[in-house]
C-alpha cells in the first residue's frame, strides 16, 4: 500500500525527521491560502499522485487532451506563480514514466515553503531479500532516477544494514554519513536521521520508505524534500489507522474487489482471460498461451479456499474486461476439488451468460469427475488434460496463435 | 533416500486444534506420515482424532518435543502468530538437539519474518522451510512423509528431487515427472515471501548430496535473485542434471502477482534474465511447463542415467 507525499511527510513529523513546512490542498484557492500561511517567498507546488517521476512529467486536460504544461511539480516565486500552477495541476492527467500513457487525475496538492539546497542526496530504507535484512541505500547523486544510478556508478551508492534485533548501529550510521561527505552537525543529523527511519519503518511495518532527493541545506541541515512510503499489507491486521490514509481512487477498483474476495487479480493488455489457482501457476499460464501466440488479458489466482462465489465473482471480473475474447481456466487440484470448479464455472456461464470460447483444464483432486460435470452439462466448454493443449485450444479457438 | 525427511520422521502440527491444522493433520495421517501430537498454547493435555489417530496437544514445542522425540513440525497457524510458532519451534528443536520447521502459512508480516529467519539462523541445528509454501513430501512405498498441503496422491518413490517457490506449480512439476514414469525423492516447496528460511542452494546442496537423486526440477519466479544465484551454484558445483522453469514472462513490471515476493522491481528479477541465467548455467529450460517431462527425460540420457 503507496501513501501520498503529504502523508508520509506529516509521519515524518511524528518521527522527528525534517522536513519544510507544507499544507495540503485540493483546489487553487486552497493552494493560495497555504502560500499566504507559509509566508515563504519561494513555495513548491507538488502533485500528489503514487508515481514516481512527478517532476519530469507532463500535464494534460482530462476532457480535450490538450497538453497544459510541463512539470507536476514547480517552484513558485509569487503568488501568481502559485495560482498559475495549482490551475495547471489541480484536477488534471498528470502523465510521468510511472504513470503510463494513461496517467493519472491530480485530486490533491501539497504546497511547501522552498529551502536552500547546497546538495541533493539519495535515500532508502527497504527489506533486502539477500541478506533478509532491513537494508539503508544512500547515495550522493541526489534527485537522479537511483536505477540508472545504480548502473552508471555502482560506487556511488552507499549500503548498510540493521541487525534484526538491535536495529542500526551508531558506527554504521555515522559511517554511511561520511562515506556521503558529510561531517559536523550535517553528519550528527543524517545519523539521527536513520535511527528515525528504522524506527519508523518497524514500527509502521513498511515495504520501503525512498526520499529522493534529501538534501542538505546551506545551514547544514539535513531535510526530506520528497518522501515516499509503502506498507505492507501483509501487517494491516495490527495497523487499522491505515485505512485512513488509503486514497482508493489511486488503487484499481477491480482489484480491490477481487481482494476482498479472497482473489488476486491483474489486469493485462491481452484478449484471453485466466482463471487459475496458484500464483506461480496462474503466472505459467499467462506466459504459456503468450508462447502459443495469445496474450493474456489478466492474472487471476482464485487462491487456496476459494468457493463457488468466489469463482462465479472471478468470471464475473474477467468478462467485464471488454477486450476478452476467450477464457482459459487451469485448475491443478490439490484441496481444491476440479468438480466444485466444474460446478462453480456451470452456475457462473449460466449466471452471467458466458458468450466466449472457455477451455478448461483440470488435474489433480477429482480431475476425472470434474471433467464428467463439465461434459454432462451440455455446455460448450472445450476439456484439456494440459496446459499445453489447452493454452494452444484457447488461442486456436480465438482465431489467434501460431 | 530423500532429503530431510524420511518414513521415520515423527511430526508435531502447530496448530493442530485449529480447522486447517486438523484438516491437513488427518490428510498427512492418512498417508502414514508419524504424527506424534501437536502443539495449542492453552490446550495441552487434549487429543485431536485424525482420523482414528489420537494425537496428544501439547501447550509448548519444548514440552511436545520432550514427550514425543519429535524432530519435524509444521505450522498451521494464523499469520498473525506464525512467526512466534516458528522462533518458538525454532528454540525448542535446537535445545533438543535440531529439527526441521515447515511453515505453510501465508500473509505473514515481511518484517515478522526478518526478525523470526534471524533467531532461525542463530539455531545452527535447525531447518525452516517456507513460510507461504505447500511443505515438503517424501513418496515411501506404502505412503510417505508428507508435511504440508499438497495432494500427495499425484507422488510416487523415485528419483528425482523437486524445489519451486510456487504451490501448484510444484504439484504441475511432480505431474510431469510422472507422465514420463519419474517418481520423486523428495519435494521442496520454498514459498513466495520475499524473507523465507531455505532458499533453492540449499535444497540443490541436499539433493546433489543425496545418492538417490539422479536430477532435479527447479521452479522459480519473478523476483529478487535467488534464481540467477541458484544458477550460479550450480555451474559451480552441480554434478547431477537440473530442469529450470521460471513463472512470470508476461508479468508486467511494478505489479505483485499473487505472491509478495513476485514482483519485477527497478526492472529486476524479470523472467528473461532468470531463464538467461539458466541457460548460461546448463541448466536444462522449459520454456512451457507441460515440457518439464520431456525436457527432464533428454536431461536424464544426456547424462546416461537413463537408455535414449
Amino acid at each position: 500500500m503507496n501513501i501520498h507525499e503529504y502523508q508520509a511527510k506529516s509521519m515524518f513529523r511524528e518521527y522527528g525527521i525534517k522536513v519544510q513546512e507544507g499544507v495540503h490542498c485540493t483546489s487553487v484557492e486552497e493552494a493560495l491560502s497555504a502560500y499566504d500561511s507559509l509566508g515563504s517567498s519561494v513555495v513548491a507546488v507538488k502533485s500528489q499522485i503514487h508515481a514516481g517521476g512527478r517532476g519530469k512529467g507532463t500535464l494534460f486536460d482530462p476532457d480535450s487532451g490538450e497538453e497544459i504544461m510541463q512539470g507536476g511539480v514547480k517552484i513558485a516565486f509569487s503568488r501568481d506563480d502559485v495560482e498559475k500552477y495549482a490551475t495547471g495541476i489541480s484536477g488534471n492527467l498528470l502523465v510521468t514514466k510511472q504513470t503510463g500513457p494513461e496517467g493519472k487525475i491530480v485530486s490533491n496538492m501539497y504546497v511547501e515553503s522552498g529551502c536552500s539546497i547546497a546538495h541533493e542526496y539519495y535515500l532508502a530504507v527497504l527489506v533486502d531479500r539477500d541478506s533478509k535484512s532491513v537494508l539503508v541505500m544512500a547515495s550522493t547523486e541526489g534527485g537522479m532516477d537511483i536505477e540508472e544510478v545504480a548502473e552508471r556508478t555502482p560506487e556511488a551508492i552507499h549500503k548498510i544494514w540493521a541487525d534484526p534485533a538491535t536495529g542500526i548501529s551508531e558506527e554504521d550510521a555515522s559511517g554511511l554519513a561520511s562515506s556521503l561527505g558529510l561531517s559536523g552537525s550535517s553528519a550528527d543529523e543524517m545519523a539521527g536521521m536513520l535511527a528515525s527511519l528504522y524506527e519508523l519503518f518497524m514500527e509502521r511495518d513498511c515495504s520501503m520508505i525512498e526520499i529522493n532527493p534529501l538534501v542538505r541545506t546551506e545551514e547544514g541541515g539535513m531535510v526530506a524534500l520528497d518522501a515516499k512510503v509503502s506498507f505492507d499489507e501483509n501487517a494491516d491486521f495490527r495497523h487499522p489507522w491505515r485505512d485512513e490514509l488509503r486514497d482508493l481512487s489511486e488503487e484499481e477498483e477491480v482489484e480491490i474487489r477481487a481482494n476482498e474476495l479472497g482473489l488476486s487479480y491483474v489486469k493485462l493488455d491481452g484478449n484471453i482471460g485466466c482463471l487459475v489457482n496458484g500464483a506461480g501457476l496462474a503466472m505459467a499460464s499467462m506466459d504459456v498461451i503468450k508462447l502459443y501466440g495469445g496474450e493474456p488479458a489478466n492474472f487471476l489466482d482464485i487462491g487456496g479456499g476459494a468457493t463457488k462465489e468466489s469463482i462465479t465473482a472471478a468470471f464475473e471480473i474477467i468478462l467485464e474486461d471488454s477486450s476478452v475474447k476467450g477464457i482459459l481456466v487451469n485448475i491443478f487440484g490439490g484441496i481444491i476439488r476440479c468438480d466444485m470448479v466444474a460446478r462453480s464455472v456451470i452456475e457462473a456461464s449460466e449466471e452471467i451468460g458466458l458468450n466466449v470460447p472457455l477451455v478448461v483444464r483440470f488435474s489433480g483432486t477429482n480431475h476425472a469427475e470434474g471433467k464428467s460435470v463439465l461434459d454432462e452439462s451440455g455446455m460448450a466448454v472445450h476439456t484439456t488434460s494440459t496446459l499445453s493443449e489447452g493454452a494452444r485450444k484457447i488461442v486456436e479457438l480465438i482465431g489467434g496463435g501460431i | 533416500m530423500s532429503i530431510w525427511i524420511n518414513d521415520d520422521s515423527k511430526v508435531l502440527i502447530q496448530g493442530i486444534t485449529g480447522r486447517q491444522g486438523t484438516f491437513h493433520g488427518i490428510r498427512m495421517s492418512r498417508y502414514k506420515t508419524k504424527i506424534v501430537g501437536g502443539v495449542t498454547p492453552g490446550k495441552g493435555g487434549q487429543t485431536v482424532d485424525l482420523d482414528g489417530l489420537q494425537a496428544p496437544v501439547f501447550d509448548t514445542m519444548s514440552e511436545a518435543i520432550s514427550e514425543t522425540g519429535a524432530e519435524v513440525s509444521v505450522i498451521y497457524v494464523p499469520a498473525k502468530f506464525a512467526a512466534g510458532a516458528i522462533v518458538d519451534a525454532a528454540e525448542s528443536f535446537q535445545a533438543a538437539g535440531g529439527g526441521l520447521v515447515v511453515c505453510i502459512t501465508e500473509g505473514i508480516p515481511t518484517l515478522d519474518m526478518v526478525k523470526a529467519v534471524a533467531i532461525v539462523d542463530s539455531c545452527p541445528d535447525v531447518r525452516l522451510i517456507g513460510p507461504n509454501c505447500p511443505g515438503i513430501i517424501s513418496p515411501g512405498e506404502d505412503g510417505g512423509c508428507k508435511v504440508g498441503i499438497m495432494p500427495a496422491f499425484i507422488h510416487e518413490k523415485g528419483r528425482i528431487g523437486i524445489v519451486s517457490k510456487s504451490g501448484t506449480l510444484t504439484y504441475e512439476a511432480v505431474a510431469q515427472t510422472m507422465s514420463v514414469g519419474e517418481g520423486q525423492t523428495t519435494c521442496v516447496g520454498i514459498g513466495g515471501d520475499p524473507v523465507n528460511g531455505t532458499g533453492f542452494i540449499d535444497c540443490l546442496s541436499a539433493f546433489e548430496d543425496d545418492p538417490e537423486t539422479e536430477a532435479v526440477v527447479m521452479i522459480g519466479e519473478i523476483g529478487g535473485s535467488a534464481e540467477e544465484e541458484a544458477a550460479e551454484w550450480v555451474a559451480a558445483n552441480m554434478t547431477k542434471p537440473v530442469v529450470g522453469f521460471v513463472a512470470g514472462s508476461t508479468a508486467p513490471p511494478g505489479k505483485r502477482m499473487g505472491h509478495a515476493g513476485a514482483i519485477i522491481s527497478g526492472g529486476k528479477g524479470t523472467a528473461a534474465e532468470k531463464f538467461a541465467a539458466f541457460e548460461e548455467a546448463g541448466i536444462y529450460v522449459a520454456r512451457d511447463p507441460s515440457e518439464i517431462g520431456k525436457v527432464l527425460v533428454r536431461a536424464l540420457v544426456d547424462a546416461g542415467l537413463r537408455e535414449p
